[in-house]
């Protein structure tokens, strides 16, 4: 569920396209850039590279961090043909993070390779970095825990996807949670947080007030 | 996005801070995350504090009452998730800093750019080289954060190099060691075990816990001195977005619900179609009454003096004709 948020959120970014975004068309145009993992790990292992894969790691035995994969990050941003084609305020999604560890990546590998990219894309290029993780629940889960916890340190604004406590129902998926973490806002009584609940439709996700669904009034 | 739940964990002294700016393209207030400031793994935002080349030892006012620590060695401020204490960290430094010297670490903390500009030891030999190149006297060092160093170095090194670095400054300025190296880190609770943290605690003469209730967040302060007993103290403040810091008095008066003491008292039982009242007799015989079996003193005083009377029972049986009751055999009629 919290991956098809995610991908779900970035379309509602821009209200004008309600049918969607056709990434297809993005990435031709050169406005996106995307890796897809599944298909580059087969690169990596089952091509010669000459040069690092961004997803070195998946090879060496003791990765010590994601490096290849910034650098790819970097790569990316460069401005095509001289600078005439800069990016503007870039984004950056990341989905998800959560699968770097269970590809044996460490915590705080992860979180270097965050705090790299925040350091190109949030203060060199202006831009924005929204990152997946996902919470099991599982206290147990000390890696994860740490790297969702520094993630939040890291982050200005914490966005909690989560079931409804009363559990399943057809007309609400979910409830978010909005958490504000920079004080620096235009006035000081602001909430710091906000909840709201969604369902998720075929191409958008309707946000609605707790207990507004359209479906009980 | 974090999906899912987070749990919820810069010592205000001497306010002489010092930073450095390496590379730094002066004030920048444009961007998302701006490096902060002796950024060890800082996120900083909007406003950088002032940056000047100038080193001094001079020594700011400082907001909060007298009682916290006027001569603290070194002391983490603890903060979680929901409650960050960056902007805390920052706020005492923008209100104390006169001169204030700025280490980036933020672009290239592991020196993947490999410019060779970078300090040999990473951020922790930084940090040391740091403290080595300034002039002896009274001078404080922020840390944002703690926590990046602890996740990267084992807990004793970490300390370790705390301490030596505190004593090597004092040894070179002369004095006493607690009024020459004062030390803020910033320490998110969440990411650490027990162990470390109350390792770190015990290096720290005062600790500040951040938390808070109904927006407004609040600073646990417990100051731990020499030779005196520690002392706690809680202290409502915010932050405003020019980085000064605004206290106030107490809680929030909207989390304290008080009873409208001019709201009547209304009996429940007045206006039913049964009657629920008890009569003065009614009462009186309701109150004396003892429940069978609640264990009264006048039952244990029955127990303890067994008296004839009913305390012996006695079985009446009448045998009828199909009864052959035989004293000496009373299960001689069983067909075993």
């Amino acid at each position: 569920m919290p991956t098809q948020m995610a991908a779900s959120l970035c379309i509602t970014f821009s209200p004008s396209t309600s049918k969607g975004v056709s990434l297809t068309v993005a990435r031709e145009c050169g406005q996106l850039v995307f890796l897809e993992g599944l298909k580059s790990s087969v690169d990596v292992f089952f091509r010669a590279q000459v040069e690092p894969h961004p997803l070195q790691f998946l090879r060496e035995a003791n990765a010590e961090n994601l490096q290849p994969l910034y650098e790819f990050v970097r790569e990316a941003l460069k401005p095509v043909d001289d600078g005439e084609a800069a990016w503007r305020c870039p984004v950056l999604l990341v989905d998800d993070l959560s699968v770097l560890l269970s590809l044996g990546m460490g915590a705080v590998a992860v979180l270097d390779f965050i705090h790299y990219c925040r350091a190109t894309v949030c203060w060199e290029r202006k831009g924005n970095i929204v990152a997946l993780v996902h919470d099991s629940g599982d206290t147990e889960d000390e890696e994860n825990n740490i790297l969702l916890n520094g993630l939040s340190h890291q982050s200005h604004l914490i966005l909690r996807a989560e079931g409804l406590p009363t559990g399943f129902c057809r007309d609400v998926h979910g409830q978010l949670r909005i958490l504000w973490r920079t004080p620096s806002q235009p006035t000081t009584q602001r909430d710091r947080s906000l909840t709201y609940q969604y369902k998720i439709q075929d191409k958008s996700v309707s946000f609605f007030a707790k207990g507004m669904s359209p479906a009980v009034l | 996005m974090g999906a899912g739940r987070g749990k919820p964990r810069a010592l205000p002294t001497r306010p002489q801070y010092r930073a450095s700016a390496e590379g730094g393209s002066g004030a920048d207030p444009g961007g998302e995350a701006g490096p902060a400031w002796s950024g060890v793994g800082g996120a900083g935002d909007v406003s950088r504090p002032r940056v000047s080349g100038r080193r001094t030892g001079a020594c700011g006012l400082l907001p909060l009452p007298p009682t916290t620590a006027p001569n603290g060695s070194s002391g983490p401020s603890r903060d979680s998730v929901e409650w960050e204490g960056r902007s805390l960290l920052k706020a005492l430094i923008k209100k104390a800093a006169l001169g204030l010297v700025y280490y980036d670490l933020f672009r290239d903390p592991l020196n993947w750019a490999q410019t060779g500009k970078a300090l040999p030891g990473g951020p922790l030999g930084a940090l040391q080289a740091m403290c080595k190149r300034t002039d002896p006297g009274p001078v404080t060092v922020a840390l944002d954060s703690l926590s990046w160093l602890l996740l990267r170095l084992p807990c004793a090194a970490l300390c370790q190099a705390l301490c030596a670095m505190s004593r090597q400054h004092a040894c070179r300025g002369g004095g006493p060691a607690a009024e020459q190296l004062c030390m803020l880190g910033l320490l998110h609770r969440e990411l650490h075990g027990p162990g470390p943290t109350g390792a770190l605690s015990s290096l720290a003469q005062t600790e500040v816990t951040l938390s808070g209730t109904a927006g407004q967040a609040s600073a646990h302060i417990l100051c731990r001195r020499p030779r005196q007993r520690p002392t706690l103290e809680t202290l409502w403040f915010s932050v405003l977005p020019d980085l000064s810091l605004d206290l106030q008095g107490g809680p929030p008066l909207e989390s304290q619900p008080h009873p409208d003491p001019h709201t009547p008292q209304v009996d429940p039982a007045s206006h039913l179609t049964f009657n629920l009242h008890l009569s003065k007799r009614e009462r009186e015989a309701k109150d004396s009454l003892t429940l069978p079996f609640q264990f009264s003193s006048e039952k244990q005083q029955a127990l303890l003096r067994p008296g004839p009377g009913p305390a012996t029972s006695r079985i009446f049986y009448e045998p009828d004709a199909f009864d052959d009751l035989d004293p000496e055999d009373p299960d001689g009629d069983l067909d075993v």
